[in-house]
């Protein structure tokens, strides 16, 4: 065999998908070459933006066999800017409201179900600020798996002064959508401890399907390979959770 | 933004950003992640002109003490130079 024959090549790169609104938005792809069967992940990136740290996420995905995307959800307000500026940019305006937010998503799961050899089942998952957009989605949209890593405001009331982009959405539990596996650091303030159980009980009341876990010794971020908040041991087992997850319900 | 209140204020004068100089017109000013510094949290100061777009902008993200050592600094420097010099109406 040639050794340029790769046996499990990936392709990524940018695409553009038709977002909320029918708006025509930027959204990094990565897949398997092959077409073989595969679920598909949506990733919904933390507030600090489409950066480069996210796209690595995105092409892990492909990497364990998943078509995997996430949309650029500042594309509207900051086209081909730097992710950190776009961040600012939107911040300054308000923040991504939750209906384009589920639009948006809306639109990077049907991309992906119309990608050769798609199975038809979408798993979403997001950190910091994406977390408490992927309940969001789990709770607006079909989906078949929702990991929700470190969302804060899903239970608890920001701080006053938070933009209206951020309340808290606790109340359209009842609509989850799908399994929800949650990762949680102890230490973290924003969600806290309580915040986190309070979600807890309040899906085992409403007898959601669940499994959260926090880890001792990690706070906010602890996915984040980038920032002083990396905590690999948590990180490594939250990763190991993950797939396992997604690998139980995204299967054909 | 995972968390705290952002301050926002009209501006008037100029920054120097990532594509050069331009007309400020507002600044914003919050606690959170920091995208550079190497802390969990940093306070972060935007100066901006949304109407150019998001490249117009110069970022600081600072340790509390430093932000607040900061502040005292651009007093001091108002406060030793004659009185109007700077402001808007010289």
């Amino acid at each position: 065999m040639s050794t340029d024959e790769l046996t499990d090549a990936i392709v990524a790169g940018t695409v553009t998908i038709s977002g909320h609104g029918g708006d025509q938005i930027e959204a990094y792809l990565a897949r398997p070459v092959d077409q073989a069967s595969r679920g598909g992940v949506v990733v919904i990136h933390h507030m600090p933006g489409y950066d480069a740290a996210t796209k690595e996420i995105v092409r892990r995905f492909a990497v364990e066999g998943y078509h995997a995307i996430c949309p650029n959800l500042y594309s509207r307000e900051a086209p081909g800017a730097d992710p950190d500026d776009a961040a600012a940019t939107v911040r300054a305006a308000g923040g991504v409201p939750d209906e384009r937010l589920v639009g948006d998503v809306a639109g990077a799961s049907a991309h992906l179900k119309g990608l050769p050899g798609a199975n038809g089942k979408i798993g979403v998952i997001g950190y910091c600020s994406g977390g408490r957009h992927t309940f969001l989605a789990a709770c607006s949209l079909p989906v078949n798996a929702a990991v929700d890593c470190y969302g804060a405001f899903v239970v608890e009331d920001p701080p006053e002064g938070m933009p209206k982009a951020m309340q808290p959405i606790l109340h359209l539990a009842p609509k989850l959508s799908a399994p929800l596996l949650g990762l949680f650091g102890v230490d973290d303030k924003f969600p806290s401890p309580d915040s986190v159980a309070a979600l807890d009980a309040e899906l085992t009341r409403l007898d959601k399907a669940h499994e959260f876990h926090s880890y001792d010794g990690a706070g906010h971020a602890f996915f984040s390979v980038d920032r002083p908040a990396y905590r690999p041991e948590a990180a490594v087992d939250g990763w190991r959770k993950i797939l396992a997850f997604f690998g139980t319900n995204l299967s054909a | 933004m995972c968390t705290y209140l952002t301050e926002k204020i009209t501006v008037d004068g100029s920054g120097k950003g990532s594509t050069g100089w331009f007309g400020a017109s507002e600044a914003t000013v919050y606690v959170d992640h920091p995208v550079h510094a190497q802390y969990g949290h940093t306070v972060n100061i935007d100066v901006l002109n949304p109407a150019l777009g998001p490249s117009a902008r110069v970022a600081l993200e600072l340790t509390e003490e430093t932000a607040l050592a900061l502040a005292d600094a651009i007093r001091r420097a108002i406060s030793s130079a004659p009185e109007g010099l700077a402001s808007k109406h010289q």
